[in-house]
């Protein structure tokens, strides 16, 4: 049986279509909101949601994102509080792909087996922990592809060939190819070696590629579609979501107006 | 093999992908893996390199002023009417403290690496300032990342790296300490990683970290070794270190780690007290995880969010510990202990007023933890204290929580 990211994934390859992936960290400005927001991204054109649980040191996130962090983390918003919103999430799309993005030490705090079970029964479907290089997640691979989870793992520039392939063969659901040396939303994304990387990337898997880190406007989500399965956006929307009120009761149209920047792009995409 | 690399018998860590049994290992963003193989690389061509070993003797003993002396404290000793102490007289090192040892070693793998752009984090700015130092010696640029409650805490430190001619970053996300200014550090990193050098300067981050400072720091074990013998005829019978992330007491422990019948102590900062949880003490009272590209002890809530630590030195105001320390606890080589923010400086009065020196107030942990337990202890007790660094940062510190205005 294929996974509902695979599925996407082929769906959208059928119709000749690229992925829009927003990223969301879930409890910000509170997880009530952030579910609204879930179901505005759909309705804006997402294909698959990267949601982002918090943890106090995102050493591999720029100022954006690390704001974001603090704001759901003042609102103490918890690992087991963002498989919750997953829960939540489904009774209404059982659809659009979840991936959960985060660090580490909150999924070793849970327990490795209990993370899995709990994430699968939520309805999580993959899974990509920014610190977890492939050399590393041995057991922990083992246990979220045993529970049916996707294995996401980020490329980066500096990646040798030797170390592309390896991450390659570990991954499943897509590759994430990180754009730029730098943390998320950095300003300097250079799209001419974005087009040369992948290139190489191609050579190491059949995986359906996508690309985050500096995606910010309509322009450039284009300009990298042309040559990824996916675009990857974070710092760019949730920006955005910084400026929303803490309130619980945002109606459904002023969370899609104020998530515009993502029809924009799925626009974009699509007049390629 | 150099004489700088201490082997032993049957302990040989880190392995191969830097574990320290569970410990260890390297977890960061994948751009800056390839860095991190580059540098384990690098310095396992150069530690074979007898010309790297020599530069770095010369420059311990002609720029830092090695060896520093392993001092017998005869009215401390009187006062405490117990074991012997000993100081290893780390203060005494130019600039100040055993940081300077670290970052001479790491400055010059940077240049065997052609980076001329280098980073560090600081807390209480001792490492900032030895890193500022070198990299002013070698011409090098730096920019030393620093919580803005620290550079509150430490304004003289921070004059200093200035002085130096120094970039010093303020870092105002989180709890704007040492933890945030590494955070900011490892983020800088994976910006600039082609041009630049990262000076970690603890024995913590990711594999080859907690190694190559812990080889550079045993040059104060080694020492302790060789004088304990030339001065007593015998090996000390313990060592006692502060531990925050703990450089300075691999430092001294390391090259003891065979000879069984040396005690080794590390003191954690206890804060307010363990049990007020307000504290940085994560070998004394926290659980394994996953911080900073290492595996160790944290202080940690139920969620897996890192805590915000408490110390009256901000040298120990961080809530993990290097991997090795780890290790040495769980295979129950070296002990861990805990002393308050008040017996930290209790003991820094003690030992300014017995001794006539003024110590560290991180080093005022291992100060106090002695002043407990000496005086339980026979006379024929050798017992050597790392001091680790002197105490003239600290004064603004002291004055403040005894009310004085300098």
């Amino acid at each position: 049986m294929s996974s509902r990211i695979q599925r996407c994934f082929q769906q959208l390859q059928a119709s000749g279509r690229k992925a829009l992936i927003p990223y969301l960290t879930a409890g910000d400005p509170n997880l009530e909101t952030t579910l609204g927001l879930m179901h505005a991204l759909c309705a804006n054109g997402a294909d698959l949601i990267e949601l982002g649980f918090p943890f106090s040191d995102p050493s591999s996130d720029g100022p954006v994102i690390q704001r974001a962090v603090e704001r759901a983390l003042a609102k103490k918003t918890t690992l087991r509080a963002v498989l919750a919103l997953v829960r939540r999430f489904r009774e209404t799309n059982q659809t659009t792909p979840i991936v959960l993005m985060g660090y580490l030490n909150p999924v070793e705090y849970m327990g490795y087996q209990q993370f899995a079970e709990a994430a699968v029964s939520a309805g999580v479907d993959g899974v990509l922990l920014v610190d977890m290089p492939p050399e590393e997640s041995h057991e922990l691979h083992g246990v979220l592809r045993k529970a049916g989870l996707e294995t996401i793992y980020l490329v980066a520039p500096t990646s040798s060939p030797a170390r592309m392939a390896a991450i390659c063969a570990q991954s499943s659901g897509y590759v994430y190819y990180v754009s730029l040396k730098g943390v998320t939303g950095a300003a300097h994304i250079d799209i001419d070696s974005v087009v040369e990387n992948l290139a190489r990337l191609r050579q190491q898997t059949a995986l359906p590629v996508g690309v985050g880190f500096g995606i910010r406007d309509a322009e450039s989500a284009a300009r990298i579609a042309a040559v990824a399965d996916a675009v990857v956006v974070g710092s760019a929307l949730v920006n955005h979501i910084a400026e929303l009120e803490d309130r619980t009761d945002h109606d459904q149209a002023y969370l899609q107006a104020q998530t515009s920047l993502i029809a924009d792009m799925r626009r974009a995409l699509d007049a390629r | 093999m150099s004489e700088h690399l201490v082997t032993h018998q049957s302990y040989h860590y880190p392995d191969q992908n830097g574990h320290f049994g569970p410990f260890g290992g390297i977890f960061v963003g994948e751009t800056l893996m390839p860095a991190l193989e580059e540098l384990n690389r690098q310095y396992a061509k150069l530690k074979e390199d007898p010309a790297f070993w020599a530069e770095f003797d010369y420059d311990m003993a002609h720029y830092v002023g090695r060896p520093s002396p392993l001092y017998f404290a005869e009215r401390l000793t009187r006062k405490l009417g117990g074991a012997q102490i000993f100081l290893k007289r780390e203060d005494l090192n130019h600039t100040g403290a055993h940081k300077v040892n670290n970052t001479i070693g790491q400055a010059l793998l940077a240049r065997a690496m052609g980076k001329r752009r280098i980073i560090a984090e600081t807390g209480a700015g001792q490492h900032g300032v030895a890193t500022a130092t070198v990299a002013a010696r070698m011409g090098l640029e730096c920019h030393v990342f620093m919580g803005t409650e620290d550079i509150q805490r430490q304004s003289a430190n921070v004059f200093r790296m200035k002085m130096l001619g120094a970039n010093v970053v303020g870092v105002s996300s989180g709890s704007r300490t040492l933890k945030d200014a590494m955070n900011e550090a490892l983020r800088d990193w994976a910006t600039n990683v082609d041009s630049t050098y990262y000076i970690i300067g603890t024995v913590a981050g990711p594999h080859p970290y907690p190694m190559l400072v812990r080889d550079f720091q045993s040059i104060i074990g080694r020492e302790v070794k060789e004088q304990a013998l030339r001065q007593i005829g015998r090996l000390p019978d313990s060592l006692v270190a502060c531990v925050g992330g703990g450089s300075n007491a691999i430092g001294m422990f390391y090259p003891f780690i065979d000879d069984s019948s040396v005690r080794m102590i590390g003191v954690e900062a206890g804060g307010l007290g363990l049990e007020t949880g307000k504290h940085a003490a994560p070998l004394s009272a926290g659980k394994p995880g996953v911080l900073h590209g290492n595996r160790t002890y944290l202080m940690n809530d139920d969620d897996g969010q890192i805590i915000e630590t408490h110390s009256v030195s901000a040298g120990l105001d961080y809530p993990g510990v290097g991997p090795e320390h780890s290790w040495l606890k769980d295979l129950k080589r070296a002990e861990y202990t805990a002393v308050t923010d008040s017996e930290a400086l209790d003991a820094f009065r003690a030992l300014t007023r017995t001794e006539g020196i003024i110590p560290a107030l991180e080093s005022s942990h291992a100060v106090a933890y002695a002043m407990k337990v000496a005086g339980k202890l026979p006379s024929d007790h050798v017992m050597v204290i790392n001091l680790s660094g002197r105490g003239d940062k600290d004064l603004h510190t002291v004055a403040g929580i005894d009310n004085i205005k300098l």
